[in-house]
This record gives C-alpha cells, structure tokens and sequence, in this order.
C-alpha cells in the first residue's frame, strides 16, 4: 500500500480538490485542449505570453485526480517561466514520471512536482500526468496536442 | 437471474439436482481456472472484469494446446491425416455452437473474428444490399459502440438515418418508444441482449415480436447475454444473433454470427478469398454455400475449437444454475454497495445481469480503479465503450464490478473493502 500512499499523497489529493489557477484565462493569447479518448479525461490550457515568458496560464477541463493534480501544480510552477525553461521542464518531468528519475538539478527545477516520482510504478496511469504538460506545450508552440506518444 | 422472453435452457444440466451452485461447486470450479490462482500486488486476484474478458478453464487452454501441439493442419482441405482431425474437431465445435444457441442447423452459423465483426459482416452485406437512402436502422440508447458504430457508416454510406430508442434514468428500454420508431422505413433494429455498462437485460422476444409484426428484421447484440443466460434463437425468432468467444470463457478472436438460412443465403459474400469460393476464373467466380461463403481463407481453428471447448465446460456445470447463482453475487453486492455513502449504482433496470456499474463522491473512476487494483481487485473503470450511455447520465465514466460463476461472496467483500479504502484515500 506504500505505493499508493506514495502516488495519492496529501499534496496531489489538495490540489485534485482544489485545483489552483482554474477557469478560463481572460484574455488570453494561446489555447489548446488535450483529450485522452482512452479514459475521458480532456482539458484546455489557456495561456498569456509576454516576451517569450509565460505571464499567465490557466486550465480547465474534467478528470480524475491524477490529472487535475498535474495540471493544477503544473500551472503553479510555469508561471513566470521563459518559453525555453518550461520545454526544459517538460522534458523533466516526462523524466520523471515514466523513468522515475531527475538529477539534483532537475529535482530543483522540479520542486513540488517531484510528487509525481510515484507514476513510475503505476504505468498505466502516466498518461493521466502528462496530458495537462502535452497540452500546456502544444498551446505555447501553437500545435495540436499529441499524447499518443507515452 | 430472472430473464424475460427467454425459454428455458436447452442444455444439459450436471449431475447435481441443486437449482444454483453452493460454494463447494464453486471451490471446484475455480480449480480449473488457472488464471484465478495469483497474488497481484502481494494480494489475491479478485478478478470482477468479466463483462470485458473472462478467465479461461483449463479444458479450454488444453484444446487449444491439442490442436497446436498433434492436429496442427489446415481445415477442408488436405487429404493427410491431421487435416482430417483438425477438420474433425472443427466440424464438431460449429455443432457445438449450433446446439448452444438452438439453431436448426449448423451451415446458420458463421465464425468471426468477435462480437463486432459479426454486426460488421451484417452492416456491410446484409445492410449494404438492403438499406437504401431515407432508410431507417433502429438501434436503442444503451448499445455498445460496436452496435451503433457499423450502422452509423452504414447510413453515411447510404444517405439513411439511425434512429434510437431511448431508455429510463434506470436504465431500462422505453419499449413503448421502442415500438413507435419502428416503421415502415425501418429496414433493421439492432439491439442487445445485455447491456455491458449498465446489466440492463432487454425483454428482446418482445421487441423482437413487435419488429416483425412490421416486418423488420433483428439483429441480436448477445455479447453479454450468453456466458449468463440461456438462449434459444428459434425461439427468440431473431433474424440475426452475434457474441464474442472470450467472454464465454473461451478464446480471443473468435466470434459468431448466427443468422437464419434464407437470410444468409440472400446475402452477397462478406471478403473474398479461400474457402469462401466453389469455382474461380477470371471472369466468374461461384461462391460456395453456407456457411463457407462467409469465412473466407484460413480460420481462426485453434479458436474455434477453443470456444467448442468452452460451451462443452459451460454446458456441463448448466446455464440455468449459472444464472441462479451469478444473480445471488448480483443481489448481495447490490446490497452491500448501495449504502456506502456517497455512492451510486447506475443502472437500475428491475431485470438485471451480473454486474455493479458505480459513482463515488469525489472520486473519479480511474483512482478508484488504480486504489481497488492495488488491493487486487481487478475491475473496470471508464466509459465502457459505450460513450453515449455515459453521456446519457452526464458521467465521463463508472467503475464497473462484473461478475462470473467462479466468483465468491467473500469476493464481493473484499470489493467493497477496496472501496472504503478508496475513501480513506480521498478522505470522503
């Protein structure tokens, strides 16, 4: 049970609660939606960039914990953050849920993010983290989202 | 389980005079299930995902093996010895299935690869010759994808339109709805026996017998229905019945489509190839006969001699105890689930199949899937392939608990276990 205690700790139950910087971003200038037609899960990221660096950013969208969590704590830490650190970031934290690894760096980088480790045991689940990241970077580089490649 | 308008079973029942099985039928049974037998996440197996797949007896992964292993040869057509016992046990398996569904003959049954490519086969040859444009084809609002999906390609194709009969907040068909959307447009109903996501059980003889007093033929969806209830489609009277071998406890990959002769008969092949021909040149081809004009090169043979086996194993213990006894799991998991707080059981139909289909409170499907698999208790979380249902009920998806006659009421316990434990975990 440890595992699961792991994976649904009390950060990621909070932030599946109470999902924070949730709702439309008004205005906005990108915006894309991501849909897992596997499971139902779906979700729209809305963002404002100001000089390449992310100024706002917002979701809304329906799913289970895992991924309203990810998707809450996602937009917590990629504000403020330039267009080249949230790519970096993805990569991170892609890293980290299906490899369950980061170096020291990375776990800096990572922060509260690093809650996420525990999806390394539960593969069929990933998805359900990376869905929000997918969309979040599809919608700053203006691309339709791809989450068929976990 | 009470099924309306079905007959009474055709199959012969075991030796035992008990009307459903104790638990010591059912310690033997699990016995012969070898999948049943594993600890998943240091926990026993509770395996409660049989609307999607049935474990398999051991009887069933040893006709396969048999075949592999001594009979190894293609079907009709060598002249060696191996061909004539693989072609044997072939023949025998369609009797089989024949005998199971009480049809009047063996050529009115043809193997697919499933449930899905049975109702396929019937849109694109069936459907294609029959159904024009401004046609109607009458499915209900509780169907599968794989019994709306064909029909929908089928009236884009055609320029027809699919209409659907509506259901209850319980789940039940509207049957007086039902009966209105069949008219003289109507050239088809597709409708299913069982449903998968709610255990809804349709009162089919009746909507059969209201199709034909407007001459509209009907296809069965039985996916659900046979692994749990006994059918008898002479009786039923529908014009086709479609299932899947592996959730009757046999096989992947193969299925059946039982369809009555002269309908069969009428119908354009459904693939060319081997088998399916009498004569080829190039300028005229002549098709065999039934039921060879629809399977078309090498079968699946060491499937269909799998699902064989699986009837013979189903057949032994009795559809009618089976019944019986997956309707006690039914009643006292209905009755341990519902008063957990915060929970709702969706599909409420008062005829209903072996399965729990639910809501939590505050937790989505998918994390009470991922909590209750931890505990080993296997079930289904999502929509069930049948996205319109959850629609229907404004659900992106249920947790689905499907039961078989190798589960325990002990099972249904560590079901509900899980459940609370998914509680804890959600703090609801």
């Amino acid at each position: 049970m440890n595992e699961l205690e792991n994976l649904y700790q009390e950060l990621i139950v909070d932030h599946s609660k109470n999902p924070r910087n949730f709702g439309k971003l008004e205005p906005h200038d990108h915006e894309a939606t991501g849909y897992n037609p596997l499971c139902g899960d779906k979700v729209t990221v809305f963002l404002q960039m100001e000089n390449e660096v992310v100024k706002n950013v917002q979701f809304h969208g329906v799913g289970c914990a895992i991924s309203t969590a990810s998707a809450s704590l996602m937009t917590e830490r990629l504000k403020g953050k330039s267009q080249a650190d949230a790519e970096k970031l993805f990569t991170e934290f892609h890293g980290l849920v299906t490899q369950g690894t980061a170096d020291a760096a990375a776990q800096e980088r990572l922060g509260k993010l690093q809650a996420f480790s525990g999806l390394r045991e539960f593969p069929m689940r990933v998805k359900c983290a990376t869905l929000a990241w997918h969309t979040f970077r599809a919608a700053m580089r203006g691309e339709e989202p791809d989450i068929s490649v976990e | 389980m009470a099924i309306t308008g079905l007959p009474l079973a055709v199959h012969p029942t075991s030796a035992s005079s008990s009307e459903t099985l104790t638990s010591a039928d059912v310690a033997r049974i699990r016995q012969d299930f070898p999948a049943l037998h594993q600890m998943v996440h240091g926990q026993p197996l509770v395996y409660l995902d049989n609307a999607a797949t049935s474990q398999k007896p051991r009887s069933v992964l040893d006709a396969i093996d048999h075949y592999y292993a001594e009979d190894c040869a293609n079907v009709h057509r060598g002249v060696h010895l191996l061909s004539q016992r693989a072609s044997d046990s072939f023949d025998a398996a369609r009797q089989k299935v024949q005998r199971f569904l009480g049809a009047a003959h063996s050529k009115e049954i043809i193997f697919t690869r499933g449930a899905t490519e049975s109702i396929n086969l019937v849109a694109a040859t069936y459907g294609r010759k029959n159904i024009c444009a401004g046609d109607e084809v009458l499915i209900t609002a509780m169907e599968h994808h794989s019994n709306i999906v064909p029909w929908q390609m089928l009236c884009d194709e055609k320029g027809a339109t699919l209409r659907v009969a509506p259901i209850t907040t319980s789940g039940e068909l509207i049957i007086e709805e039902f009966e209105r959307l069949l008219t003289p447009r109507t050239k088809l109903a597709a409708i299913s026996h069982i449903s998968n996501a709610l255990g809804t059980v349709n009162p089919i003889a009746h909507m059969i017998e209201m199709a034909h007093r407007k001459n509209v033929p009907v296809l069965v969806d039985g996916a659900q229905a046979v692994p749990h209830a006994a059918v008898n489609v002479q009786a039923l009277d529908c014009d086709f019945y479609a299932f899947s071998g592996h959730k009757l406890y046999g096989p992947t990959g193969i299925g059946v489509l039982y369809g009555k002769a002269k309908l069969l008969e009428a119908m354009p092949p459904y693939q060319g190839g081997g088998d399916m021909i009498r004569t080829v040149s190039f300028t005229k081809t002549t098709y065999n006969s039934l039921p060879y004009k629809f399977e078309a090169g090498t079968p699946d043979i060491a499937g269909v001699i799998g699902l064989g086996a699986a009837i013979d194993y189903v057949n032994a213990i009795g559809l009618d105890r089976i019944a019986a006894y997956e309707h006690q799991l039914l009643e006292y998991a209905t009755q341990r689930v519902s008063p957990l707080p915060g929970l709702r059981i969706i599909g409420t139909a008062r005829e209903k199949a072996g399965l729990v289909s639910f809501v939590m409170d505050g937790v989505h499907p998918h994390d009470l899937g991922t909590i209750m698999d931890r505990q080993g208790v296997a079930v289904r979380a999502g929509h069930h392939c049948a996205m319109p249902v959850m629609e229907l009920f404004g659900l992106a998806g249920t947790t689905r608990a499907s039961f078989a006659f190798y589960n325990t009421l002990e099972e249904v316990d560590t079901l509900v276990a899980a459940i609370q434990k998914a509680r804890e975990v959600f703090g609801q």
